[in-house]
């Protein structure tokens, strides 16, 4: 396994400039699709070069963990995406990390984040870190037993290794246990990206907030950083839901570019088809009080419980 | 080679007698007797750490020779100990954490002077480390039984230091009736052993189980599990634990926490993998499901806790959890015959077993500082030290990621073994047992970020945000000595988190002398930087290579800082109040409040119960004065210690009437003792 800087920097751009550009998408349908005219997309490029440029408050009871934080969550949602495959099958930085890896960089970044948001002293930030760990915490085993489902039947929890396989046999596809442990994924994305109906990510000071309560005492580059990586850690998930669960399309490795540019499309319309459901469901729903959460997320543990089963029946 | 550490070992020893009697010999000039005692335990430690290290390093080469140290008056008895590759390991854990102990000990125990007798205290630990040592490289039953029952004896010892507390003293009596258990269960499962080995040399012991009926076997196993369980602190058997562990003095808890919880495990290995031959399918899957419960339900009583210790204790249950669930993998996985995976699980499980005992022992070290500083255990009362003891801050954070299992940190590297092993665990057999890899995966994935869930609980509330207190507000960095302590344990942290392939090089010896293979190759891909699942494609990870690459995308924001934000300034302003006057410490968000959704999530386990009383004049939104109490009912104690500990007391009550007090009576029961005995024996 040779490292390839090409690739390496060709998705490092790529993950910098397409997640803000998916947000702003998400937002911009979201308001279509409520009668209002909405931000343009690319309006999230905008805010974040304000952000860069703008002075900076900080908060006279916070330490240097709020100074750091903004730069971890950023580069543990950057480092996560290296190690997802998006056009072609073996990710940059494959050998560094699969998908527990992901899993853990992601969890890193949350973890200072929500250190950041008890650091400045105001109950707003507590109250978001409390109820981030909370969700992530049973948001967890439901993702590991369904990522699981598919890394048994690889047999390895390298993402490329899984879509590879996932790809060879396409009738997979079809398999129950595949579709019910995306299924279980899908509904784990929705609370990790803070999505209606677990987080309102429009809202600002009220006290359903969770993610945006934590990024209250955060302004200027800081601020921008936090918003650029909570759109990194968004579209990483969305690759790791279409790519590893619906590879279609991936390009192997050694591809010819004509495969390349296919893979692209494919993966361009897929991460699109996939946040169109995310804003119909963001539409259609209202967003749940906090203590209803656990059921939505246990519904998604035993799709996922039942995915593993039916890979023991079928499988 | 061999020569020379077998004097390593005995040289170890020896320093931690001489530190023994140096303590006690000068404890009336206390100054001298804690730099002689914890100086010569560092010492011990260090040597300890040499020896154990060049031992495993020197692998195959290795060779194991009984050594007697004393035959002892009574024929039969004597005291052997054997260096294996297991028990190097071992002496590895405790040599490597005495040692940061040892040093952070130095300036700790001067918060004693003029109070306690420090002198004691130095001779204590030295005792401590030089028996626990002895229970690792025992080579025979009258060696092990005896360090081990000095073991519970002198930690007792520690336990109740701080007599004067009420609390405290209870404690001591909780632990010590718990050790008395534990060493009654493991002597009978070693009396089942040494009747069929007609011996009591651990040499004699080695795969005795295959002579054995299979429920002779069954009972010794569980025998074994509830003794060294006990001492290990699985649920249920823990409640000791979350008592003992925070009264004793900061550096004896970070000792008991870190290493004496440990030689339960060590026993666990010793037993299972060596004496009572081919497991059967129920004792590994016993021991996955044993851990899997521990795991989730020591990190959930921890998130209840604000006290720091005691939450720390809570934790190390959940740690010893996760070991066992890579020993049991294990042990599933020789039964089914799969004997590489076996040892994957087990190097899982003994990664975990040397990483818990660094990051464990850290952050007692970091939550003795902190009490140094605070005098309060309570973290309601601390907040803003990361201000006020920036070392302590750092190295607690360290620990924190750490034990939370996130890369590049030693806990994730252990965690991510025992996925691999648990992952691989499903092809192994085709009956309905293998979905507990999968479910035991899940729990895992929980276990992990309640943890974490935690420890921005434990690090945010001590250390982050406003203090809480006067005492917080004036405290101070902890002594160099400390903060040396606790920076040997931080280093150990980093190296074991970003070097794995390096380590797992010493564990080979363990894992050819217990499953027959080495597997430190197998882990090991693109010159040392990667660690391999050992499958053919089973995944690979690199903390070392995710620590670069954090290095090479730092210049991404710095660059677009450096591009956009050159003319931004930064002002330091207070915190948003929503127009209030100002924020002051009592609004911020608690432990308590911190935790409280997960305990609403899980309230059929907490039971939680609240009681709030408020005066007002005229409206309930404006009360003068509030009281506010929140209790839990500690499930264990009140369904299972409580109505065992009620029984017993009855049935004594009934057995006094036996004992009258009365001569007469005594003497029949000794007339009708001795008739039944005569007629058993005809």
């Amino acid at each position: 396994m040779n490292f390839d800087p090409l690739t390496f920097l060709g998705q490092t751009l790529a993950l910098l400039l397409l997640a803000p550009l998916l947000s702003g998408c998400i937002k911009n349908w979201k308001a279509k699709l409520q009668n209002r005219r909405g931000p343009r997309p690319w309006q999230v490029y905008f805010d974040i070069a304000k952000f860069l440029r703008k002075d900076m408050v900080i908060s006279e009871h916070a330490s240097w963990i709020f100074s750091l934080a903004p730069y971890v969550v950023f580069l543990t949602a950057l480092l996560a995406g290296l190690m997802v495959p998006m056009i072609s099958a073996p990710a940059p930085l494959r050998l560094f990390g699969g998908v527990l890896a992901v899993i853990g960089l992601l969890a890193l970044g949350r973890f200072f984040l929500a250190l950041s948001g008890l650091d400045p002293a105001s109950a707003f930030g507590g109250m978001g870190s409390s109820r981030e760990m909370t969700i992530s915490a049973i948001a967890e085993p439901a993702m590991m037993l369904a990522i699981f489902t598919v890394a048994i039947t690889a047999g390895s929890t390298d993402l490329s290794q899984i879509a590879q396989s996932t790809q060879s046999a396409t009738w997979k596809l079809l398999n129950p246990a595949h579709v019910l442990a995306f299924a279980a994924m899908f509904v784990v994305l929705l609370a990790e990206t803070g999505r209606i109906p677990v987080d309102n990510p429009a809202t600002h000071l009220e006290l359903t907030m969770i993610h945006e309560a934590m990024l209250l005492e955060y302004s200027g580059r800081y601020l921008a950083f936090m918003e650029w990586g909570a759109a990194i850690k968004q579209l990483v998930l969305m690759t790791l839901l279409v790519n590893v669960f619906f590879p279609v399309g991936l390009a192997g490795p050694q591809a010819s570019a004509a495969a390349l540019g296919i893979s692209l499309v494919a993966y361009l319309v897929k991460l699109l088809a996939l946040s169109a459901v995310v804003v119909i469901v963001e539409t259609t729903n209202a967003k749940m009080r906090l203590f209803r959460v656990p059921d939505l997320l246990s519904t998604a543990f035993v799709l996922a419980a039942l995915a593993m089963l039916s890979t023991f029946l079928f499988g | 080679m061999m020569e020379s550490s077998a004097i390593l070992l005995t040289f170890t020893l020896w320093v931690y007698v001489a530190g023994m009697a140096g303590a006690l010999l000068f404890q009336r000039a206390e100054r001298l007797a804690n730099a002689v005692g914890f100086g010569l335990a560092a010492l011990g430690g260090a040597c300890g750490v040499v020896f154990s290290v060049s031992s495993l390093a020197a692998g195959q080469g290795m060779t194991i020779t009984p050594v007697t140290l004393w035959s002892g008056p009574i024929p039969g008895v004597r005291f052997v100990v054997e260096a294996d590759a297991l028990s190097c390991f071992f002496v590895l854990v405790v040599s490597l954490v005495g040692l940061a102990i040892s040093v952070f000990s130095l300036g700790y125990v001067r918060t004693y002077y003029g109070r306690k007798n420090v002198g004691v205290m130095a001779c204590v630990f030295n005792a401590l480390l030089l028996v626990t040592t002895l229970v690792f490289i025992a080579g025979n039953l009258w060696m092990f039984l005896i360090a081990w029952e000095l073991m519970a004896l002198l930690a007792y010892g520690m336990v109740s230091f701080e007599h004067e507390d009420r609390e405290t003293r209870q404690a001591g009596v909780l632990f010590f009736i718990m050790s008395h258990l534990d060493a009654a269960c493991v002597l009978l499962g070693f009396l089942v052993l040494a009747q069929a080995a007609g011996g009591f040399s651990f040499a004699s012991f080695r795969g005795i189980g295959a002579s054995l009926s299979p429920q002779q076997r069954d009972v010794a196993f569980v025998l074994f599990v509830f003794g060294f369980g006990i001492k290990a602190g699985i649920v249920p058997l823990h409640i000791w634990l979350p008592v003992a562990h925070p009264v004793a003095p900061s550096n004896i808890s970070a000792l008991m926490s870190g290493v004496l919880i440990k030689t339960g495990i060590y026993g666990l290995v010793r037993v299972c993998f060596e004496f009572l031959g081919p497991p059967p399918m129920w004792w590994g899957a016993s021991l996955l499901a044993v851990g899997t419960v521990s795991a989730v339900l020591g990190v959930l009583y921890a998130l209840m806790e604000h006290d720091l210790k005691r939450l720390l204790a809570y934790h190390s249950i959940e740690n010893i959890g996760i070991i066992l669930m890579g020993l049991g993998a294990s042990l599933m996985f020789l039964h089914t015959g799969h004997a590489v995976l076996a040892s994957l699980a087990l190097i899982a499980g003994l990664y975990h077993t040397i990483n818990h005992a660094t990051f464990k022992a850290l952050l007692f070290l970091g939550a003795g500082a902190v009490l140094h500083a605070t005098h309060t255990r309570n973290m309601e009362e601390m907040g803003g030290l990361a201000k006020r003891m920036r070392w302590t801050a750092l190295f607690f954070l360290v620990g924190a990621v750490a034990i939370s299992a996130l890369p590049p940190l030693n806990g994730f590297v252990s965690e991510w073994l025992t996925y691999q092993s648990l992952l691989h665990g499903f092809g192994t057999t085709t009956s309905l047992v293998r979905l507990m890899f999968p479910l035991g995966g899940a729990m895992l994935a929980l276990t992990g970020a309640l943890a974490a869930a935690c420890f921005v609980k434990a690090f945010g509330i001590t250390f982050l945000a406003q203090p809480r207190s006067d005492h917080a507000r004036d405290a101070h960095e902890a002594s160099l000595p400390m903060l040396i302590g606790q920076g040997v344990l931080t280093a150990a942290c980093v190296f074991l988190g970003l070097f794995p392939t390096v380590f797992l090089k010493l564990l080979d010896p363990i894992t050819l002398q217990l499953t027959g293979h080495q597997l430190s190759q197998q882990l090991t891909m693109a010159n040392g930087l990667v660690l391999s699942g050992v499958a053919a494609q089973g995944g690979t990870v690199s903390t070392l290579g995710i620590m670069l690459m954090f290095g090479c995308l730092l210049p991404v924001p710095l660059a677009l800082w450096a591009v956009f934000a050159r003319k931004a300034r930064t002002r330091i302003a207070p915190t948003w109040d929503c127009g209030q006057r100002a924020l002051t410490p009592h609004m911020e968000y608690t432990a308590t409040g911190f935790s409280k959704p997960l305990r609403m999530i899980f309230k059929a386990l907490f039971r939680p119960r609240r009681e709030v009383q408020r005066e007002y004049d005229f409206s309930p939104y404006f009360a003068t004065t509030l009281r506010f109490e929140s209790h839990m009912e500690e499930v264990f104690l009140t369904r299972i210690y409580r109505p065992v500990n009620y029984g017993l007391l009855r049935l004594s009550r009934r057995l006094r009437a036996l004992q009258a007090g009365s001569l007469q009576a005594y003497l029949i029961y000794i007339f009708v003792t001795l008739v039944a005995l005569l007629l058993f024996a005809l």
